[in-house]
């Protein structure tokens, strides 16, 4: 990779590693969102509308402690706040950084009929190229995650791009520079696979969370963002995190069956017509 | 037909006719009246606009070519659904305008059952049972009008993502391309069979009126209707002249 030389090896006096060295060493980068360590303190929100240029707006207060209901076009990372009550009738606080999952099999690409429009680096990012978006919002509807979202104004689509700027300078994703409890780490899929893989077994065995696991569904291949949850068996719990998502059937129905034939017999109508009248001829009024 | 339908429809046919008129000379016979040809060229702008912005968005080696006549790709998207509502507006009016004349019958099924000798010319004259419209002009129509239904249907959900959810939605996807294959398809044949393949046809959409023999030729039993006079007679007689 080209940018790869203005990777940063070392710095002068810097107490601890250089942040994000190495992270290229695997090509495919991952962030990794510890659900069990967030203290839902919004500094990933604060440091993701700050870095991306967003203004601060009016948020929609319900009765949670959640800044708005959902993500927005301008507003990439949210925690989400849930009450869930135990079996025992105890509360748990379950708080989700919701955000892009960088899906390696990502269902807005396939969804998306704007040429160059979304984009899947070969690190795994999954980025919108808005110059190309049409605002379709197919991929709006191919997303499992409800992620993409519309700005009516400039008639695009936008998410989180996982700093695809910043990563590619070497530099960890802003949400993660600012975290404080180092629930979010950011490195090599296999690095944080391996860590939250740790972290999941360590919840099992010494905190009592039986259900302890990590969320990186294959039914998508996988994801470049993965939680650690606590009840991996329930991942609903944390915000309508999807167990099983899916890029429907119908869209290799639609992609690779009704369209290539609606061409075909499209273009193969004029022809017949051209050629009917070449071999029949014309029925004039008789006599 | 329900009376208040009828009704509106005659008053909108005499209310339009009256701003415009079709000169009916001699040797022709009047085809399609003011009414019917504002209709039908309304329907087919807003078909063309729909069908080129359509194209655009279904088809991305397509888009370059296509969405500049329409401001680029967000504006064609945008303007995509206002085409389609429009079209779907005005062939309502034409829907209520030939239901009488669209109406399915026995004739119907006999000219299909020799569709065949139709579609290789081997009859220089049509069956005396065919009447205003054939039974293929009549496929197209209810084609149109079954697709234009899925069209609408299909189209709402892609136009508001977000209120009928995401399944619902990419079902329509599918549907959306099957009702657009159906109607493209339609649509050729229909622009074949009213220029190239039948001379004397187009001028009944532009100018109202075609030749008597155009009549005896394509539709005798409307022909036997509009004169009061023998078409399979007309036509041995005109033979002779």
């Amino acid at each position: 990779m080209p940018t790869g030389t203005l990777q940063i090896k070392a710095i002068s006096a810097h107490p601890g590693p250089v942040p994000g060295h190495g992270a290229q060493r695997e090509e495919d980068v991952c962030k990794y969102i510890d659900v069990t360590t967030c203290i839902g303190c919004k500094a990933c929100e604060v440091a993701c509308v700050e870095w991306n240029d967003m203004p601060f707006q009016e948020t929609r207060f319900d009765n949670t402690y959640q800044t708005m209901p959902a993500t927005a076009w301008n507003y990439w990372n949210l925690i989400k706040f849930n009450e869930h009550p135990r079996a025992d009738g105890s509360l748990m606080w379950l708080m989700r950084k919701d955000q892009c999952m960088h899906c390696e099999d990502p269902g807005c690409l396939r969804a998306c009929p704007a040429d160059g429009a979304i984009v899947q680096y070969t690190n795994g990012i999954v980025d919108f190229q808005q110059e190309n978006c049409i605002g379709c919002q197919y991929c709006v509807s191919g997303c499992p995650f409800d992620i993409p979202k519309f700005n009516s104004e400039t008639k695009k689509v936008y998410k989180c791009t996982l700093c695809s700027d910043r990563v590619g300078q070497g530099l960890e994703p802003a949400c993660i520079k600012a975290c404080p409890t180092g629930c979010l780490r950011f490195g090599t899929k296999a690095d944080m696979r391996a860590l939250a893989d740790a972290r999941a077994r360590q919840l099992r065995e010494q905190s009592g969370f039986a259900d302890a696991g990590v969320y990186d569904p294959p039914s998508i291949g996988g994801t470049h963002v993965i939680y650690v949850l606590h009840d991996a068996a329930n991942p609903e719990h944390y915000g309508g995190l999807p167990k099983n998502p899916v890029i429907p059937a119908t869209y290799t129905v639609w992609k690779r069956v009704a369209k290539p034939i609606g061409l075909l017999l499209a273009l193969l109508a004029a022809p017949v017509a051209f050629f009917h009248y070449v071999m029949e001829g014309p029925k004039e009024p008789q006599p | 037909m329900n009376g208040a339908v009828e009704r509106f429809d005659d008053s909108a046919r005499r209310h339009v006719g009256s701003y415009g008129r079709t000169v009916v000379r001699a040797n022709e016979l009047l085809r399609h009246p003011v009414y019917t040809r504002v209709v039908h060229w309304t329907v087919a702008i807003f078909f063309i606009l729909a069908l080129l912005s359509g194209f655009a968005i279904y088809s991305p080696w397509l888009f370059r070519a296509l969405s500049p006549l329409f401001g680029g790709g967000p504006t064609t998207r945008m303007l995509h659904p206002w085409f389609s509502l429009a079209f779907v507006i005005a062939f309502a009016f034409q829907i209520l305008n030939w239901l009488a004349p669209m109406t399915w019958n026995a004739d119907d099924r006999r000219w299909m059952k020799n569709l065949r000798e139709y579609v290789t010319n081997e009859r220089p004259v049509e069956p005396e049972y065919v009447d205003f419209f054939n039974a293929g002009q009549k496929v197209y129509f209810w084609a149109i009008v079954w697709s234009a239904l899925l069209f609408l249907l299909s189209g709402l959900p892609m136009w508001f993502p977000h209120t009928f959810g995401r399944i619902t939605v990419d079902v329509a996807y599918v549907v959306h391309d099957i009702a657009a294959l159906v109607m493209l398809v339609g649509f050729i044949v229909h622009v074949y069979e009213g220029t190239a393949s039948q001379p004397g046809t187009f001028r009944s959409m532009t100018r109202g009126t075609v030749e008597r023999r155009w009549a005896w030729t394509h539709h005798p039993a409307w022909y036997r209707r509009a004169t009061g006079r023998d078409p399979r007679a007309d036509y041995e007689q005109a033979r002779r002249l």
